[in-house]
Parts: C-alpha cells; sequence; structure tokens
C-alpha cells in the first residue's frame, strides 16, 4: 500500500477530485494549508505600508491506495493540477503499513 | 453684521453663510422667531445620522482597519467615549460652548459662562437661532445636534492611539481634552461672540473645529504615548476591509446629516452642502485611487475608502461655502496631499498614527479650511458677493485660524496626556498588548468559531 500526499493549487480541487473518481479512488482527506516552494509569494499594500507575505494558500490531498492503484493516482493527479506554471504543486508517495476500517476491523487492501 | 443677529439667541452651529447688513437690521426689529416644524424635523434627522456616524459608521470603520486581536477594543473606545462626551456635554460643554457671554471681554472670545450648566434654563420653548432671520429651531434639538459633534470629534482622536492605549487614560484623557481643547475651539469657531468668528473664519460643518483640531491631537498623543510594539517592522495590515468599507458608506451617508444639518435648516443652503457631500466626496474616493495609480500601485479598496473619507474631511468646511466644482477640485486636491501624507511623509517621519487620524482628518481638514478661502469666491463658482480680492484676505483669516487651531490642540492635547498619564498609566503592559486589548482590556474576543 502506497500513502500519497499531494499539494495543489486550490481551484484545481474539483478537478482532481472527479479525476480521482473516475480512476476508481474510493476516499481521502483535504486539507487547507499554507507553504511555499519555488512561487513567490505576493505583495499588500495598505495605505502604502508593503506586507509581502511568503507563505501561499494550497490545498493538500491526503490518498492511501493499493500498489496497483498507486501510479494512477499519481498520474490523475498530476495531470489535473497542472496549470503548467510555478506553483502548482508537488506530490509525495510514501509507503503504508497498514490500514484498519474502525467499523469493521478490516485491514489492509480491503479497508481502503 | 450677522454676529449681531445671532447673538440674541446665543447659540448658532456654523459660519455665516451669506448676509447684508440690511438683513440684520431686520432680525433686530423681528419679533419672537418662528419655529418651523420641517427645519426641527430635518435637524432632529441630522443628529441621528451624525450618531450613525459614530456607532456604527467609525466604530467599524476604524476596528477593520486594526488588528483582530484589537477590534472590540476599537469599538469600545470609540462607543464609550461618545457616550462619555454626550454626558460632559449636557454637564458642561454646551454651556461652555454656546452659552451666554461672559461679561469680561477678553474671556467671552474663548468661552462662554456656565450658567447653562447641566442644560440649567433650557426650556421645550427655548429656541437657537437659524441663519435666517426670524426662524429658529428649538434650544433642545440644537443641543442634540452640537453634542454629536463633540462626540465624533473625540471618538476621532483616538485613530492615532488605538492597540496600545488603556481604557481608563482614554476615558480620562476624553472628559480632560473636551473641556479645554473641543469646547473652547468650538466656542472660538462656531459662536457669536467667538475669537474666529469675531475675525470672519469659514468653517460650515467644521473641518477646523472637528478635522484639524482631531487630527493634530491624534498626533500629538500618538506621538506622546509612542509606537506599538513592533512598528513599523512587523506586518500590521488591517483585519477585515470588509467592516472598513461597511464604515465608509455609513460615514458618507451619516455625514449628510453632519454638512447639511450644518445649515440648521431644510432650506438652500442645506441643499447645496448635500450636493457638494455628493460631488466632493465622489471626487475624494476615486482621486486616492488615481493617486495609487500614479505611485505605480494598484487602485485598492482601502484606497478608495481612504479617499471617500478624505473627499468628506475635505468638503466639511466648504460644503456650504463652494459651487459644486470648487469641492470637487478641493476635494481632489485633498486626496492627493493626504495620499502623500499618508504613505510618504508618516513612514519618513516615522511617527506611529495607527489609522491615520492626522494623515486624513488633520491634513485633509488643513486642505479644506484653507481651500474654503479659495473656493469660496464668486469667482470660482462659490456663494461669496466678494472679487479675488475679497479672497486674499478670506485667505489670510482661515490662515490665522488653522494656524491657532493647530497651536491650541497640541497644547490642551498635551496637558491632557500628561494628565492621563499620571492618573493611569497610559499604556498597557507589553503582555496586554501582545495579548490584545480586547482580552487584556474588556476580557472578550470579537470573533470565537
Amino acid at each position: 500500500m502506497k500513502f500519497i500526499i499531494a499539494i495543489i493549487k486550490p481551484f484545481k480541487l474539483d478537478e482532481v477530485r472527479e479525476a480521482l473518481g473516475a480512476i476508481g479512488v474510493a476516499g481521502m482527506t483535504v486539507s487547507e494549508v499554507k507553504g511555499f516552494g519555488r512561487q513567490k509569494g505576493q505583495t499588500e499594500i495598505y495605505r502604502g505600508a508593503e506586507y509581502s507575505t511568503n507563505m501561499l494558500p494550497k490545498v493538500k490531498l491526503e490518498i492511501a491506495a493499493s500498489d496497483a492503484l498507486a501510479p494512477q493516482v499519481v498520474e490523475a493527479i498530476q495531470q489535473a493540477a497542472s496549470t503548467d506554471s510555478i506553483g502548482d504543486g508537488k506530490i509525495f508517495v510514501l509507503d503504508l503499513a497498514s490500514a484498519t476500517r474502525i467499523r469493521t476491523g478490516e485491514t489492509g487492501d480491503t479497508a481502503l | 453684521m450677522i454676529r449681531k443677529l445671532l447673538c440674541g439667541a446665543g447659540a448658532l452651529g456654523a459660519s455665516l453663510f451669506v448676509a447684508t447688513a440690511a438683513w440684520a437690521q431686520d432680525a433686530a426689529a423681528a419679533a419672537a422667531p418662528t419655529v418651523d416644524k420641517g427645519d426641527s424635523a430635518w435637524m432632529m434627522t441630522s443628529t441621528l445620522l451624525v450618531l450613525m456616524m459614530i456607532v456604527p459608521g467609525l466604530a467599524l470603520f476604524y476596528g477593520g482597519l486594526a488588528r483582530t486581536k484589537n477590534m472590540l477594543s476599537v469599538m469600545t473606545q470609540v462607543g464609550a467615549v461618545g457616550a462619555l462626551a454626550m454626558l460632559v456635554w449636557v454637564g458642561w460643554g454646551y454651556s461652555m460652548a454656546f452659552g451666554n457671554d461672559f461679561s469680561g471681554a477678553f474671556i467671552k472670545q474663548f468661552i462662554s459662562n456656565f450658567d447653562k450648566a447641566f442644560l440649567m434654563g433650557v426650556k421645550p420653548d427655548s429656541t437657537a437661532a437659524t441663519f435666517s432671520a426670524g426662524v429658529a429651531i428649538p434650544e433642545y434639538v440644537f443641543v442634540c445636534f452640537q453634542m454629536t459633534f463633540a462626540a465624533i470629534t473625540i471618538a476621532l482622536v483616538l485613530g492615532s492611539v488605538v492597540e496600545r492605549m488603556k481604557f481608563s487614560a482614554v476615558m480620562i484623557f476624553a472628559v480632560i481634552w473636551l473641556t479645554i481643547v473641543y469646547f473652547p475651539i468650538a466656542h472660538m469657531v462656531w459662536a457669536a461672540s467667538g475669537l474666529f468668528f469675531g475675525m470672519g473664519a469659514l468653517d460650515f460643518a467644521g473641518g477646523t473645529v472637528v478635522h484639524i483640531n482631531s487630527g493634530v491631537s491624534a498626533l500629538v498623543a500618538c506621538l506622546m504615548l509612542g509606537k506599538r510594539m513592533g512598528y513599523p517592522g512587523e506586518p500590521m495590515p488591517p483585519h477585515s476591509l470588509t467592516m472598513t468599507a461597511i464604515g465608509t458608506g455609513l460615514l458618507w451617508v451619516g455625514w449628510f446629516g453632519f454638512n447639511a444639518g450644518s445649515a440648521l435648516e431644510a432650506n438652500g443652503s442645506a441643499a447645496l452642502a448635500m450636493m457638494n457631500t455628493f460631488v466632493g466626496t465622489a471626487a475624494g474616493g476615486l482621486a486616492w485611487m488615481v493617486a495609487e495609480k500614479f505611485a505605480g500601485h494598484k487602485g485598492s479598496a482601502l484606497g478608495f475608502c481612504s479617499g471617500i473619507v478624505v473627499g468628506l474631511v475635505a468638503v466639511t468646511p466648504a460644503a456650504g461655502n463652494s459651487g459644486p466644482l470648487g469641492a470637487i477640485v478641493l476635494c481632489t486636491v485633498a486626496a492627493f496631499v493626504c495620499y502623500f501624507a499618508v504613505t510618504k511623509l508618516k513612514p519618513k517621519l516615522g511617527y506611529d498614527d495607527a489609522l491615520d487620524t492626522f494623515g486624513v482628518h488633520g491634513v485633509g481638514g488643513m486642505v479644506g479650511a484653507l481651500g474654503t478661502g479659495i473656493v469660496y469666491s464668486a469667482a470660482l463658482g462659490g456663494p461669496s458677493g466678494d472679487s479675488w480680492m475679497g479672497m486674499a484676505a478670506q485667505l489670510k483669516v482661515q490662515f490665522l485660524t488653522v494656524g491657532a487651531t493647530i497651536v491650541w490642540a497640541a497644547v490642551g492635547t498635551a496637558v491632557a496626556i500628561t494628565v492621563a498619564k499620571a492618573l493611569t498609566g497610559l499604556r498597557v503592559s507589553p503582555e496586554v498588548e501582545l495579548e490584545g486589548l480586547d482580552i487584556g482590556e474588556h476580557g472578550e474576543r470579537a470573533y470565537n468559531y
């Protein structure tokens, strides 16, 4: 099993969700986060006082997938979230040791 | 001239509008003035419009500009000094500003006597003169109308000292400041026996009394209080420009009571003030955004709101003393000058006028007061019968009045802050300042979610 963490642009969330639904991803966790990478922050000016914000708002997806599905998940996110510009985000893939469905106690791929 | 006309009732609100010697003689001959229900209803409405400028108008405008942790303290300070000013006004303020003259020829130019303390002797059938011979409004209405002016002026001053001044210090400062700065200046500019009124100074609705007065006092107060911790290094962006925009709208609407109400009647003079409060303000709002463009920035929401307020400030002394074209030019110039004061001068000099009370009200008020001496002239479409020569003389009077007000306000504020400091310590502790005055001073949070 793989654990996939993707940081994407907030307005791309719906497209990514649709693309993942199409390949059979059954669930995910989404959070609003802030961070920075190569994309520079913005400059805000209030009555002449300039503030540069180096943290930009992003959306973080967390998805657990079977080994077989994981490459498709990464590909789907990459294609749906891309705008061909800096700040599109990153996808990280980790090995996942175990998964348990709390209601039934099922473990492994069947719990996903 | 008009001074004599107004002496009889011992009460008046704004500067003279149109007056002739013949007219004044008519007034002297006239019997008891008539009280018109239309005038009274308009003045009652205007009074409430000015109240709306304070709560919620100014409270939201200022509150939105502060940081989240200080939102409630700003709104509470604005509301509380406004309420305090109302009590002080009835207690001794009205009597000091618009009461009966002292017998001394010198002192009566600065304040009136205390015969009307706690509104002693004012009855439902007492009247206050307007600018038309033989026309009056109930004195209670005049007292209420002027009361709201005192209340908003002290609330305006607080803009420079928010986010760090103790609530107790604010309240003590307010009582002293109103007594030694606001009431004398209001008397000098607006009362029949007042020093500046006698010189012929023009201040239709309070450019000098309200805006220069509050702006200069705000500057002195913030210099004595010191900067906020972390200023200017730390980012301190406004926490809600939505609130500030709502406040701006309420101020604009309320300002029609402030300006058109200062005609004291529902007549052509009020209509002119209304006209100018529309177009001068509109010009100010757009001009600030143009100034931002010239400076290489984006036209901003806060810029629009700031320009609207500058327009309102600058048109205040000119409201009934200018044609619409004069008001548009005056407010455009004021917006450019204030943009410079707020975005260039303040950072350069390094004082922490937190919400730009001096940059907007002080500087805008000065441009407005001096400019009124220019746009008043018939040569520029103003209501005066004067030629260009008259303009020079008027401008000199305006300069003297502005200069004297600056000195008076600065000295009075220094005294009031010094007393408040001795009694309360003036500033909150660094812990409270870091945590925010909402929790530290009032034990509440503005937003719980």
